[in-house]
């Protein structure tokens, strides 16, 4: 099915996206990323390896995760028919806990000792420590000093799984910083050390990696959907940071020309703001950073912003390859979303379906509610609710004065 | 012969390890950096590798992250670090100058036009630490082409095995990194370093030089029986940090770094004494 015009086919023997991708690392690491690759393709033929994740996947994260038709919000926008993928209800609270079960068998079977990780929002943080406290293996999650301080409640359920949390203080404090950390971690610790990477960016094999994890998200949709309406949503949304619930969502609709698929980007102040905004592929310029070549926010010199984001887990001034190479090839439509529009996202999701989505995804709800309305209400569009939003509460409170 | 080669010849004459310096352009500031630029050759640098600073240097420690700051904070871009090169030819025609850094405000800039400029600005090599020999189209064979040599890093992870597609297109002088680590390390086992010098020096006639974690007279001396290059780079810009006052250069600044290369090329000199 997957042919030579397909979309599916990527990334080619380079870890290349058309221009996108690649392995833009120090020779330190080289040997680690092909050795990576090595493992990864031997297990990936495997079936025990095959066996394993999905016992996991389904006693341990609970998958599949439901499809739920979002009734009151369907009528609220009159439109289209609303409908949720529940990846919020997995283990953990988000989409992160599929790559990280994977990651982590592969881990075991490379015989790494340590783990380390970096960390925005704390999702992925937590999905990995969660899993290296189940297979007893010591982590290290790299976390913004700026993040750790907004994201709390993360930050304790990391320590109470056993993590160590290093909080980062170069640049900004932010995802990026913590991610720059965490390589200099591995290639100080290569023999002994598994850099487990939660989003579908960094050097060839990660995003082609992360995205396999993450793409039973698709698979897993296209049965449901299939199941409840007998055909394919007519529009699937996804809220893209580095890319990774996204590039799961999309992937087994890539070659579906009829399913249109949007990301909504992190358009912070706004995409007019400079450096007031996260959303790369529509506010910024092709690069390389961490690995691989694809959409940054940069200045004119090449160095990279920081970028502003309401939530800590869309900022980041990257982006997956695999978007920027559907990006260019118009395939899916990336659009901005401001912080007040996912904060109305996520009252109304909050009021309407008594769901309290994490603010990253609201960035998707509230892309959706711009599509819907003008949708026939024969037609269906489906949202990745990638993360439950308590770890929110907090700091939407703030901003809408209630504490 | 290139500046880069003829320098390796006439430490090797002189039964000497070459001494590589690594500052930053635009730390403190430019007048500086410039000052401090040209005071190296005279203190005993032979080679000096020129930092192009970038705002998110992976493979470094500390030291140098917060003297990238600083040289950004003054406003330094790529095209800035071409001018000071240009000023710094207009009075020295032979020390070699070999800018380092990462990728991306070369990509930015566009290939092309930079490896233009940098060859007429009188640059004599380039090390691009996030380009592996993977990625040798994009940079490393447009800069063979224009005349630009392409030093690769070597470092403890890159086996027998995989060390000739390391050095394949591999010119000036092959930088050996004595330890899986970030610069400013500390180097767990000399003996260790003399060893993977003879292992690469098996695979290639060029020069090789080591660097990563060589910090005193004594270090250079000790690794300099083997290496046919030391390089210094950590402990030249923490002077330059800790020289400031407020975070500008005070009369001490270009002083401490001129002191520093004096002692590191006293230790080369009696490396193989």
């Amino acid at each position: 099915m997957d042919g030579i015009n397909s979309l599916r086919n990527g990334p080619d023997e380079e870890g290349r996206f058309g221009l996108y991708g690649g392995r833009f690392v120090a020779e330190t690491l080289m040997p680690l990323i092909l050795d990576l690759e090595a493992h990864y393709r031997a297990a990936k033929l495997d079936p025990a390896f095959k066996a394993e994740l999905d016992d996991l996947s389904v006693h341990y994260a609970g998958r599949p995760s439901p499809l739920y038709f979002a009734k009151r919000l369907t009528e609220h926008l009159g439109g289209a028919k609303v409908w949720f993928k529940r990846e919020e209800l997995n283990h953990t609270g988000s989409h992160k806990i599929n790559n990280c079960l994977g990651q982590i068998l592969l881990a075991k079977r490379m015989g790494k000792t340590r783990v380390i990780a970096e960390t925005g929002a704390g999702q992925h943080g937590v999905a990995t420590a969660t899993v290296c406290a189940k297979f007893d293996l010591p982590c290290t999650i790299f976390m913004g000093a700026t993040d750790v301080e907004r994201q709390m409640p993360n930050v304790l359920r990391m320590k109470m799984l056993g993590a160590e949390v290093r909080p980062v203080t170069a640049g900004a404090g932010t995802l990026k910083d913590a991610m720059n950390e965490a390589l200099r971690d591995w290639v100080t610790n290569v023999d002994t050390t598994y850099y487990l990477i939660g989003t579908a960016a960094g050097p060839h094999p990660y995003p082609e990696m992360v995205r396999d994890f993450q793409s039973v998200i698709g698979t897993e949709l296209k049965e449901q959907f299939q199941e409840a309406e007998g055909k394919l949503p007519d529009a699937v949304v996804a809220c893209v940071g580095g890319g990774s619930n996204a590039i799961g969502t999309f992937h087994a609709f890539l070659d579906d020309a009829d399913v249109r698929l949007y990301g909504a980007e992190a358009g912070g102040h706004g995409i007019d703001v400079e450096n007031g905004h996260a959303a790369s592929m529509t506010g910024g310029r092709p690069g390389v950073l961490h690995g691989n070549r694809t959409y940054l926010l940069q200045d004119s010199d090449g160095q990279i912003l920081e970028g502003h984001s309401i939530s800590a887990g869309l900022d980041y001034p990257g982006v997956g390859p695999e978007h920027s190479f559907l990006h260019d090839s118009k395939r899916v439509t990336y659009a901005p979303i401001t912080d007040n529009e996912a904060l109305e996202a996520f009252q109304l999701c909050t009021r309407l379906e008594g769901i309290i989505p994490a603010l990253e995804s609201a960035h998707g709800l509230a892309q959706l509610m711009k599509v819907a309305p003008s949708m026939g209400k024969d037609q269906s569009i489906v949202l990745c609710l990638s993360g439950r939003g308590d770890k929110d509460v907090e700091s939407v409170g703030k901003y809408l004065g209630l504490l | 012969m290139t500046r880069i080669e003829k320098r390796f010849a006439e430490a090797k004459a002189a039964n000497r390890p070459a001494l590589v310096t690594y500052v930053m352009a635009g730390d403190p500031d430019l007048a500086t950096s410039q000052a401090i630029m040209e005071a190296l050759p005279q203190a005993g640098s032979d080679i000096i590798e020129f930092g192009m600073p970038f705002s998110d240097p992976m493979a470094d420690g500390v030291a140098i992250q917060l003297s990238g700051q600083r040289a950004l904070a003054a406003g330094m871009t790529l095209r800035g670090v071409l001018d000071m090169v240009e000023n710094f030819r207009r009075k020295d025609e032979t020390t070699p100058i070999v800018l380092m850094g990462y990728y991306n405000p070369i990509y930015v800039f566009g290939v092309d036009g930079f490896l233009a400029a940098a060859k007429a600005a009188g640059v004599d090599g380039l090390i691009i630490v996030d380009l592996p020999p993977e990625e040798d189209d994009e940079l490393c064979i447009p800069a063979l082409k224009a005349g630009l040599n392409f030093i690769r890093l070597t470092t403890p992870t890159t086996d027998d095995k995989r060390l000739p597609a390391v050095l394949k297109n591999t010119s000036g002088f092959v930088y050996y990194v004595s330890m899986t680590g970030i610069t400013g390390a500390v180097i767990k086992s000399r003996g260790a370093v003399g060893e993977a010098v003879e292992r690469i020096k098996g695979h290639t006639d060029l020069p090789v030089a080591v660097g990563f974690g060589i910090k005193t007279a004594e270090d250079a001396a000790e690794i300099g029986k083997h290496a046919d290059g030391i390089v210094v780079g950590t402990v030249l810009v923490d002077a330059v940090g800790k020289s400031l006052a407020d975070g500008k250069a005070t009369d001490k600044t270009v002083a401490a770094v001129r002191d520093l290369v004096a002692d590191l090329a006293s230790g080369v000199k009696r490396a193989r004494g």
